[in-house]
This record gives structure tokens, sequence and C-alpha cells, in this order.
């Protein structure tokens, strides 16, 4: 059975954010990371504010100047079917496909998938880590096949999610509530490496929430994709996954990313592949090279080297199946 | 947080933690009102040792109910309304042996607060039942032998009717996609994907 706690469902946006803030609270979107985690007991919770009833934060539209607005609330199945998110924004509508299990996608929300908490199993497990508070990373020495090979420092977590990568590559924003009012954040700018603040994987303050996700127009000539590797042909996490949003104009690259997944502590813009792919051809030579940018810094442990290859593949297929 | 207490629905008074099934109300079969978008609902503060009343509508039937914070969906069918067909397999989210539909689409029970889960429908293993006879879907896993054990089986079949609910006629591809969320340590996967197949036809052919 869970852990006690004191559950709050608030009548309004205003008193869930003030409701979040108090001490010992943590939302409750879809619930299928954080009763996972409170059950594991990673992390306790003195109060479980629930939003999940929260209409402001529901809803997936076209805004006027003609992206779209996604309420925190969008479950990954219904994103994931969302003809226009299909059609305009690919890579986010593969992302959200590939996250998790049919069932956890009819209940997940994209609030809660770019939230969750890292599945490092020591984290998870019942070891007092760096970042849970602890003086150690306990994957230096130790288990370390499913760990990050980029951006690594005192803790080498990789971030879980399938959504975040795809946002990160199509220039998403992120409108996050507080106590003290609204702002707008790019998610490139919304994860928090290790080096910076070792406790925690966003930049939200307590009591700040996400409450919708904006994309962008889609760019003139775009054409994204995110492929994923996982362990086995079931549901799992990502060893190794490409988020790429790239626009072509007279048959060459002009502009857009290309993004890792489960391979480094938040999603991994690889900045020296977009580099070399802008202004080229999407032909062999470029993706040869593109493919080579990507891996130039990575930093394997002592049992994940092979995630390396890992990373080569599927940026290489990624890649083509965009050309 | 003590300064709600005047809010609070207190439960305590009276009853025992164990005996809080209320009413089990009038059959209100058939009345699935279902769609994506949330009931619109009251604003709730509930102590971690109090308990809440809670309406689910489990098969049709509708049930009162006091539920503290802390239970799962999987909680109170299995400890409370004694609906123990819905199975308690890893209660991490991972194994789908705890698969009900919830207004149609298919969740873990175990991932499910029972207090979330007021006011919806849900259908269980049981639920699928045409009186005393087995539904097309159960149907078509006995005929196609699709289980070893038969522990997943429960969490299988609920699998099966949310995917055939949505998409009556699904290919292999499909039936391997949606399934996905639901393992079986037996490993009965390719009668269990022809199960699918062949309650796709029974469905199709009975009349319900
Ligand atoms: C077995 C299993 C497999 C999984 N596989 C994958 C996978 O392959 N890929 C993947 O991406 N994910 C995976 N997940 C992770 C995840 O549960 C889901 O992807 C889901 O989207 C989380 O959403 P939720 O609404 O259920 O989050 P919740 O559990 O409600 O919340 C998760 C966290 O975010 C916080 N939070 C929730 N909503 C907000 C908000 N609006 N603003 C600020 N904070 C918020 C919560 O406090 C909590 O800490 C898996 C989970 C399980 C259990
Ligand atoms: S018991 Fe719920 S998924 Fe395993
Ligand atoms: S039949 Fe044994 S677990 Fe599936």
């Amino acid at each position: 059975m869970l852990p006690q706690f004191d559950y709050i469902r608030p009548g309004s946006l205003d008193e869930a954010v003030a409701r979040g803030a108090g001490d010992g609270a943590v939302l409750h979107s879809g619930g299928t990371d954080l009763l996972g985690c409170l059950r594991d007991g990673v992390f306790t919770a003195d109060t479980v504010v629930a939003i999940g009833h929260l209409a402001e934060l529901r809803g997936i539209e076209e805004t006027r100047d003609g992206g779209l607005r996604i309420g925190a609330l969008s479950t990954l199945s219904e994103i994931a079917a969302h003809p226009l998110i299909a059609e305009r924004y690919t890579v986010l509508s593969l992302g959200a496909g590939s996250a998790a299990s049919p069932q956890l996608r009819n209940q997940g929300t994209i609030g809660g998938n770019i939230c969750q908490r890292p599945r490092c199993w020591y984290f998870r497990g019942d070891f007092h880590c760096l970042r849970k508070g602890g003086s150690m990373c306990y994957a230096v020495a130790g288990a370390n096949q499913y760990h990050c090979i980029f951006g690594g420092d005192r803790c080498y977590i990789v971030h879980p999610s399938d959504t975040a990568p795809a946002l990160v590559a199509l220039g998403a924003r992120a409108r996050i509530i507080g106590p003290s009012g609204t702002r707008v954040v790019p998610l490139e700018s919304f994860f928090v490496l290790p080096a910076q603040n070792v406790r925690r994987e966003t930049i939200l303050e307590p009591g700040e929430l996400v409450a919708e996700v904006l994309l962008p127009p889609p760019g003139v000539g775009l054409r994204s994709t995110y492929r994923k590797v996982r362990a086995r042909g079931a549901w799992d996490f990502a060893l190794a996954g490409a988020a790429a949003a790239l626009t072509f104009s007279d048959g060459r690259v002009n502009g857009g990313r290309l993004v890792l997944s489960g391979v480094a502590p938040i999603p991994w813009r690889a900045a020296e592949a977009e580099r070399v792919l802008i202004d080229n051809p999407l032909d062999a030579e470029t993706i040869r090279r593109a493919v080579e940018a990507c891996v130039a810094d990575a930093r394997p442990m002592p049992h994940n080297g092979y995630k390396v290859d890992l990373v080569r593949g599927v940026v290489a297929e990624t890649l083509r199946s965009l050309a | 947080m003590s300064e709600e207490s005047g809010k609070r629905h207190d439960s305590k008074r009276g009853v025992s933690r164990r005996s809080f099934l209320g009413t089990m109300g009038a059959g209100t079969l058939g009345v699935a009102v279902t769609g994506r978008t949330a009931p619109a609902r009251e604003a709730v503060t509930v102590e971690s040792d109090g308990t809440h009343p809670v309406t689910l509508r489990v098969n049709g039937r509708r049930f009162d109910l006091r539920v503290e914070p802390r239970w799962t969906l999987l909680d109170v069918l299995r400890d409370h309304l004694e609906l123990t067909g819905t199975k308690l397999g890893c209660s991490r989210g991972e194994c789908g042996a705890c698969t009900v539909l919830i207004d149609e689409q298919a969740r873990y029970a175990c991932m499910t607060l029972a207090v979330e889960a007021d006011g919806r429908e849900i259908t269980t293993v049981e639920g699928l039942m045409h009186g005393e006879e087995l539904g097309p879907v159960q149907q078509a896993f006995v005929e196609e032998d699709a289980f070893q054990c038969g522990y997943c089986t429960p969490g299988q079949v609920v699998a099966a009717e949310g995917l055939l609910r949505g998409n009556p006629d699904p290919d292999l591809a499909e039936i391997q996609k949606r399934m996905s969320g639901n393992l079986c340590r037996c490993g009965a996967y390719d009668h269990i994907f022809k199960a699918v197949r062949r309650a796709a036809e029974l469905r199709r052919s009975t009349t319900h």
C-alpha cells in the first residue's frame, strides 16, 4: 500500500499554485510517475495536490500565430492521436506514441512527462544517492549500463522523457504559472544539468506548475521524426533516441535541431551536428559527418560504451529517413 | 494544513476502516456517458488518516464508499468491492495485470488513486460476462488457448476489450502495439494475439 498523504483537490488554478507551494506538497496529474516514486520511497509527500481536473490546463488548439497550444493535462494518447500534431509536428506525435505503454499513455500527461523523475536504479532504489541529498552517485563505480554518455557531472542520470526531446527539437516553450506570476520558458532552458543542480531536473520553483506547452508555427519545409532504441519490443525507456526537426529549402537543410534522448541528464542538443547539417544536402556524406559530430564529445562510462554506437546508428537512421 | 479542518469530510466517526463499503445502488447499466473531459469536480481536502466519499460505477453498478487518499483503485476493487478478477502483479505500472477500463480507456488500476476515480465508469473483467456466459473476448481466449498459468489473463482480456472498442478490426501490428502494456511471464503472446483477432470476429458476429 502507498504511504499516507493528505489529498487536496483545489477549486481553482490559483489555489493549486498556493497549495503546491506548501511544504511537502507534490502535484498529481496522471500520477503514473508520482505514485511509483511514493510507493518506492524515492521521496515522500505530506500532501498530494491533484490538478487533473483543472479545465484551464486541458485542450489542444491552434494559436493565433499559427502554432499550437497543448494544455499540460493533455494525455500522451491524445497527443499521439492528434491529426494536426501527426501532420505538422510528427516528431512529437512519435515521441508521445513511443513513451511507456498504451495504458500509461491513456493516463500520463505531457506536463507530468516533462516533469517526471529519473529512472536511475540507484535513485529509484534504496540508495541515498547524491540526487536524494546523499554524498555519492552510486552509478560511477556501479552498474552504469543505462547511464549517460553526455552531460554527466557528479551524477549520471539520463532524462527519461520521450516527449521532451521532441519539444526541444521543435523549439517549444512552456508556460509556467507560479506564486509570483507567469513565465514562458523555452523547453531548452527548462531542464537542469547536474552541474547546475544535482537535486532537480527542471527549473520549476516550489508552487510552479507547467500550464501549457506552446509550439511555434511549423517552419517552411519542416520535416521531423523521432526514433527510439529500447532493449525490447514492448514498453521501455530509451537506451538512445534521436528527435530531429529540420527545415529544408532547395534540397538543403536550412535550419532546425537534432536532440538526443536516453543518453544525457537532459534532452541533449547535438549542436555540433546541427552545424554540420546546415546549408548541406542531407546526403550520405553529410549524414556521416553529422553522426561523427554527434558522438565527438561522448564520455562513456565503464559499462555504457555501447551507447556511443547506438547513437551513431539511431542518428544515421533518423537523418536518412528525413532525406 | 490544519486550518482547513472546517471543510474536511471527516469520516472516521463510528465507521471502522474496513467497512466503508456503503450502499450498492440500483443498476445503471447502459448509461455510460463517456468522454475525454473530466467531470466537473468540487474542491476537496482529505487528511491522510481520513476518508472521502466517492461514487464508483463499476460494471454498471453504483458503489458509494469512503476511501483513504492513498488507496488505489486496485485496492478498492479487490479488497473492498471483492472484485478480485483484477489482479495485482507489480503495483508499479509495469505488468498490466491490473488493467481496467476507465471511461472506456484501458488504464492501470494500481496507478490510479481511488479518490481520482470518483464518478468514473469502470469496467473490470467481471463486467465482460454476458450473464453467466463468457463475453466474446473471454471466449476467444479460451478458444485460442491464450494462457498458461492465467495470471495475466484478466488484464489481457480487458486490454483487448479496450482495444476492440476503439478499433473493432485491428491488424497484427496494431494488436502487438496496443497489447504491449500487458506482460505475460508464461510467454503466451502468440496465442494472445490470435485470441484478439478471434475476439474481433466474435464481437462482430454477436450483437450486444
Ligand atoms: C512502467 C513505466 C514505463 C514508462 N515508460 C516511459 C517511457 O518510455 N517514456 C517516457 O517518456 N515516460 C515513461 N514513463 C513515465 C511517465 O509516467 C509517463 O510518461 C507520464 O507522461 C507521466 O505523466 P503523469 O501525468 O502521469 O505524471 P505524474 O505522475 O502526475 O507527475 C510526474 C511528476 O511531475 C510533476 N508534475 C505533474 N504535472 C505537472 C505539471 N503540470 N507541472 C509541474 N509538475 C508536474 C509531479 O509532481 C510528479 O513529480 C513510464 C512510466 C512507467 C510507470
Ligand atoms: S499491477 Fe498494475 S501494472 Fe502491474
Ligand atoms: S499466462 Fe501466465 S503470465 Fe500470462
